[in-house]
């Protein structure tokens, strides 16, 4: 219906669609790098890649966790959980001075409610700005992530109405406008190097840096991913398709994801 | 007057009609007891300051306690929405709703200024971005020395500033620790600073990543147990994950939050009597 590939054949497969994208997001972090985490999506995906192929990554929170070692998912990003084994926690001006704008931090990995073909991000507004039909939380710490990251990560679902033509309004800057436009901001990071996505995985062309579909996940067509992209879609000549899941990866996301549900339930109980 | 006082009376006195008001808090130690004295004490023609507002906002805004929202992430953390916030962006009930919206970096940079006494702070941020577009409070400056072009922020220097905190003791010095996000530079930035706090005590002990605000900084301390419900306090409770979550369906509807803020705020002498009426009626389903 809405365009996720065929739930049925992820079952066949003994693995969801999101199940994928989280473990293709986790994949992308190399083991020791720096990577500063937004909530949800990118934080289950750190926190997968720290508990299998990455032990080594430090975690930073924009609450202040310096290596944040988190049992289970914090709901939130300032969660007790998130303090309790940092390597230190300090203030909110520390982390996006000392460590973002300073150029401490390797890797930002970032969702969005609408992102474009250059890898610009929407967290604001849906429709215009003084009349929106949707209002969005707003920028949080995304716009300075996407700035002086060294590189940035993005996750987020492959759906038509997120994978837009134009933006309706620039929160975070990607590529910008393509080509060098990046650098003549002024922006010490490279931008996005990966979208992942419940269908596949995009990149940067290197020359217009116009994200590209690099790999698609097992099962899914170029036409399905097409049909969920809002702009005309360039698919790159060596396309690959995604490694399945192995079975460590999906045992230890599931567990992350059981062993969060229960403090949940606990919490509340 | 004294410093530890009763929180009533710090909002009576601190608290004026049109004043900038920010209660900060980052997840961790929001001031819940003191947003729901401001709502019951009827403060009107607010400017409120946060950097992440959440549901102490939603209530303030909703209760039309607010002219101009100054914010950088305006969420229900972990949930989803703040239906009163959008409602007053969207639709301007129960009133339209002026706001000025900036990064956490900005807004970080912004209270930094303040609290240094400078007019502005300075980073590399916002360009390319939409920001500047809809904020006048962000403008490109060069930099003497290099040439290169950064981007200033005016600083907040708010009236009155509320953070909720572990402990105080009776001269009225002040410790937070675990998570201490942005308190303490929103403290030093005010002109004046209400503190609520678990607990007094007669000494401090060391506590991990804690941070001391001294009395002279501070204008009232009141002791308000359980005052950062349903957010947490490091060492005496735990985030109430499940209140966040009934919120979005007590918010959803004009009519259903006006009841429960009429039956569990306005309806209630004080904070002690409100998590009495939420623990005896059910919160989550009312």
């Amino acid at each position: 219906m809405s365009g996720a590939h065929d739930a049925r054949e992820g079952q066949e497969r003994g693995y969801s669609p999101d199940e994928m994208m989280s473990i293709a997001a986790a994949r992308e972090l190399r083991d020791g790098v720096v990577c500063f985490v937004g909530i949800g999506l990118p934080s289950e995906a750190a926190n997968l890649a720290r508990r299998t192929h990455a032990p080594n990554c430090m975690l930073v929170y924009e609450s202040g966790t310096l290596g944040a070692k988190p049992d289970v998912l914090p709901l939130s990003i300032g969660d007790g959980v998130l303090a309790e084994k940092a390597d230190s926690v300090v203030s909110v001006p520390e982390i996006f001075n000392y460590w973002l704008q300073a150029g401490r931090i390797d890797v930002g990995f970032l969702g969005a409610a609408q992102i474009d073909r250059y890898g610009n991000l929407n967290t604001t507004v849906i429709g215009d700005y003084r009349r929106p039909r949707v209002r969005l939380p707003g920028a949080g710490g995304a716009p300075e992530i996407a700035a002086s990251a060294g590189e940035v990560i993005v996750i987020l679902r492959h759906r038509r109405r997120a994978f837009v033509e134009r933006l309706d309004f620039i929160t975070s800057v990607g590529h910008y406008r393509g080509g060098e436009s990046r650098k003549e901001l002024g922006y010490t990071g490279a931008g996005p190097v990966a979208v992942i996505t419940d269908l596949g995985i995009l990149r940067p062309d290197p020359e217009t840096r116009e994200l590209t579909l690099s790999a698609l996940h097992p099962g899914v067509s170029v036409e399905q991913v097409r049909e969920q992209t809002g702009w005309e879609l360039r698919v790159s000549g060596e396309l690959e398709v995604s490694e399945p899941p192995t079975g460590r990866e999906l045992e230890v996301l599931r567990a992350l994801r059981a062993a969060t549900r229960e403090a949940m339930k606990e919490a509340a109980g | 007057m004294d410093k530890l006082t009763s929180l009533n009376e710090a909002v009576s006195e601190l608290v004026r009609d049109g004043d900038s008001v920010a209660l900060e808090g980052f997840t961790h130690l929001i001031p819940t007891a003191a947003a729901h004295e401001i709502i019951r004490q009827k403060k009107r023609d607010l400017t409120l300051i946060r950097m992440t507002p959440d549901l102490i906002y939603d209530q303030l805004i909703g209760m039309g306690c607010a002219r101009k929202l100054v914010f950088s992430w305006g969420g229900n953390p972990g949930v989803g929405s703040l239906h009163r916030f959008r409602d007053a962006v969207e639709n301007g009930w129960p009133q339209p709703l002026e706001i000025e919206e900036h990064s956490h970096a900005g807004m970080a940079n912004r209270y930094v200024a303040g609290a240094s006494g400078l007019p502005f702070a300075v980073l590399r941020g916002y360009k390319g971005t939409d920001l500047p577009e809809v904020t006048a409070t962000v403008a490109p400056i060069r930099c003497p020395f290099t040439g290169e072009e950064l981007m200033a922020v005016p600083a907040l220097n708010p009236d009155v500033a509320v953070i909720h905190a572990q402990q105080a003791d009776r001269r009225g010095n002040v410790i937070i620790w675990g998570i201490s996000g942005i308190q303490k530079e929103a403290a030093l930035s005010a002109r004046r600073v209400i503190v609520t706090v678990e607990e007094v005590v007669e000494s401090f002990e060391p506590e991990p990543f804690h941070v001391v605000i001294p009395s002279v900084a501070v204008d009232a301390v009141c002791e308000v147990p359980g005052g950062a419900y349903p957010s947490y306090a490091y060492g005496y409770y735990e985030r109430d994950n499940a209140f966040y979550e009934a919120w979005d369906g007590i918010s959803r509807d004009r009519e259903r939050f006006r009841g429960w803020m009429e039956r569990h705020v306005l309806g209630v002498r004080d904070f002690e009597e409100h998590l009495r009426s939420i623990s005896k009626e059910e919160v989550i389903k009312a």
